[in-house]
């Protein structure tokens, strides 16, 4: 890791010629590669799905309802007559799309907050107190206040998970950078007249992005599961959108009757989940060079 | 032991502030005028003005602050707008659902996972680790409400063994308590329990790989007593941590929980104050569920000194 980073500052053939080599060894990984596969079938089905099914999610047809799943409705219909698969599919997409989000926007506050306390050590406490201090609130319960506070949107659902989020990222930059900064070249660095945020550009975020990249994996993964128990609570976008999770919460009066409702959005949301986690099983196993012993 | 006690505890001062800060601004990120929003559609202008009143909306932002800080210094949290009753009434009513919800869920969770981790860890790369892991991960996948609904369609619906909702108080005996708890304490565990297993082998297996073990075998240890007294008893500094944080999970896995099994917890009063915009009361309970977990946290702490005499804390 602290090899890859030198060479990243001074070598780039080399870098990309690791990065090669990395992408090899991940793809050796058993978890990695389910997950990557997963996580690809998803993507793709999120991506074009829209744009192949021709029926609108939202659509009501009363004549149709709940059809169990047939030629023509893959997954059934639900008690509006809208057609599950469609719905299914304009979720997967809402789902990846708020993990994305989320992982994205927890990973740069995160970074950003780690480095701040990790490297300038004069509020390295305050910052810390105030992440431990949101860290005080379970996850999804503070993603209901921030939701309760901002309205059922989904611009506010990714916003609450990503606050959620953000100390347990901010944690792992922080710990990366407590220990780069001491290294020897770094410290060199600094001697030789490195400006603050080159340091960080050049040692510090390279250094973490083994670790975040993990973390931000697991986010994925918590955020998707997150998005859809709020969905379920009523607290997520709101309806008609069709999301897994309020999906399943509008098919858990007819569970019985109407399985295929909830059947197949659960599928999805557990699919997405496991998916992700095995990607970050993967990136952990290759990057984390404690875990290397078994060669 | 009391130095630490007092030490964790001034320590925990400045978070606890911080905590309550970040709830009252909280209250502060609604858009717009959170007396019209809390009055609802269609109210009076007295109404509206009012709950201004009452709330001291009227004032200037840091005297808000400061009420409410001076408030919560005397144990009050407000009032909910809806339920005529205090934030602290409305919990204590309610909390002991969600304790005895997550009591019954931890004591499943702790055993059942760290079993399954250490399982796993000491046959690593055999068929068991990978059963014992398939089935970790399928916990940490699988979304709560999910299988808890399938699970009453299969137990309660289907087979006709447990009751499919509500909550009976442990003072009307204990085996129909259980029995009204014991499908969404496991439910509610399945998450946990692949969390702490996920966690407890990867702590085993950093241990399993030192010398010492090799040592403890190579004199004639018995496996049992090398697994579990040189190896576990030194991974449970990383174990308790991981129990600590499942406590927080608890927390929020009971608000979804208690949704489907409709029991009247402390979680089904946020996400109902939460749909009526009794905000207050939204404020009030994070907070109390944000004190709670600082408090579980010194507890944490304190038990690493027991259960690990090399730690100090100076």
């Amino acid at each position: 890791m602290t090899d890859a980073a030198l060479d990243f500052a001074t070598d780039p053939p080399t870098w990309r010629h690791r990065a090669w080599k990395m992408a090899i060894r991940l793809f050796r990984h058993r978890s990695f590669r389910i997950g990557f596969g997963i996580t690809l079938l998803l993507v793709v089905v999120a991506t074009f799905g829209p744009l192949l099914v021709k029926t609108d999610p939202t659509a009501m047809q009363m004549r149709f309802r709940f059809r169990p799943p047939s030629e023509r409705f893959l997954m059934g219909t639900d008690g509006f007559g809208r057609d599950v698969f469609s719905r299914f599919i304009y979720g997967a997409q809402l789902s990846l799309w708020i993990g994305l989000w989320v992982a994205v926007l927890s990973g740069i506050a995160g970074t950003f907050f780690g480095v701040l306390s990790g490297y300038v050590r004069a509020i390295d406490s305050l910052v810390m107190r105030v992440m431990d201090a949101l860290l005080a609130f379970p996850p999804i319960l503070l993603a209901i206040g921030v939701n309760a506070a901002l309205g059922p949107q989904v611009h506010s659902v990714i916003i609450a998970l990503s606050v959620s989020y953000i100390p347990r990222t901010a944690r792992i930059v922080r710990a990366s950078a407590l220990v780069v900064r001491e290294l020897d070249y770094v410290q060199a660095a600094k001697i030789s007249g490195a400006s603050g945020l080159r340091i960080v550009w050049r040692h510090i975020l390279p250094n973490s992005i083994g670790p975040l990249l993990v973390q931000l994996t697991f986010v994925f993964a918590y955020a998707i599961l997150a998005e859809a128990a709020l969905s379920f609570l009523g607290i997520g976008p709101p309806p008609p959108t069709p999301s897994w999770g309020n999906i399943i919460a509008e098919g858990r009066d007819y569970a019985v009757e109407a399985w295929w409702i909830m059947l197949f959005p659960g599928i999805g949301i557990s699919l997405a989940a496991l998916g992700m986690n095995l990607l970050g099983d993967g990136l952990r196993d290759v990057l984390d060079p404690r875990l290397k012993i078994e060669g | 032991m009391l130095r630490l006690i007092t030490f964790r505890l001034a320590h925990a001062v400045p978070i606890l502030l911080i905590i309550a800060v970040l709830a009252f601004l909280l209250m502060q990120l609604l858009p717009g005028d959170p007396a019209v929003l809390m009055a609802g559609e269609g109210a009076t202008p007295q109404a509206i003005q009012e709950i201004r009143q009452r709330l001291n909306l009227d004032q200037p932002l840091v005297r808000q602050l400061g009420t409410w800080l001076l408030h919560l210094a005397q144990g009050d949290l407000g009032s909910s707008l809806q339920l005529n009753q205090t934030v602290v009434s409305a919990v204590a009513e309610r909390l002991p659902v969600s304790l005895s919800l997550a009591a019954i869920s931890l004591l499943i969770t702790v055993p059942a996972g760290i079993m399954l981790g250490v399982v796993a860890a000491y046959a690593r790369d055999s068929w068991l680790d990978a059963v014992a892991m398939a089935v970790a991960l399928i916990g940490v996948s699988v979304p709560t409400f999910w299988i808890a609904i399938l699970s009453v369609i299969l137990f309660s619906v289907t087979l006709g063994w447990l009751p499919s909702a509500g909550y009976v108080p442990l003072s009307e005996g204990f085996v129909p308590w259980l029995l009204a708890l014991i499908q969404p304490a496991i439910v509610l565990a399945l998450f946990q329990i692949g969390f702490l297993a996920r966690m407890t082998r990867s702590a085993m297996l950093d241990v399993l790989d030192q010398d010492f073990i090799r040592t403890a075998r190579a004199k004639g240890v018995v496996e049992s007593v090398v697994l579990w007294k040189h190896a576990f008893r030194n991974t449970l500094i990383a174990v308790l941590t991981v129990v600590g944080y499942i406590f927080s999970l608890l927390i929020g896995g009971s608000v979804i929980v208690e949704q489907v099994f409709a029991l009247p917890g402390v979680g089904r009063l946020v996400v109902q104050a939460v749909l009526t915009r009794d905000y207050p009361l939204v404020q009030g309970t994070l907070l109390l569920f944000g004190f709670i977990f600082v408090l579980i946290n010194i507890a944490t702490d304190i038990l690493y000194l027991i259960v690990d005499p090399r730690v100090r804390y100076d």
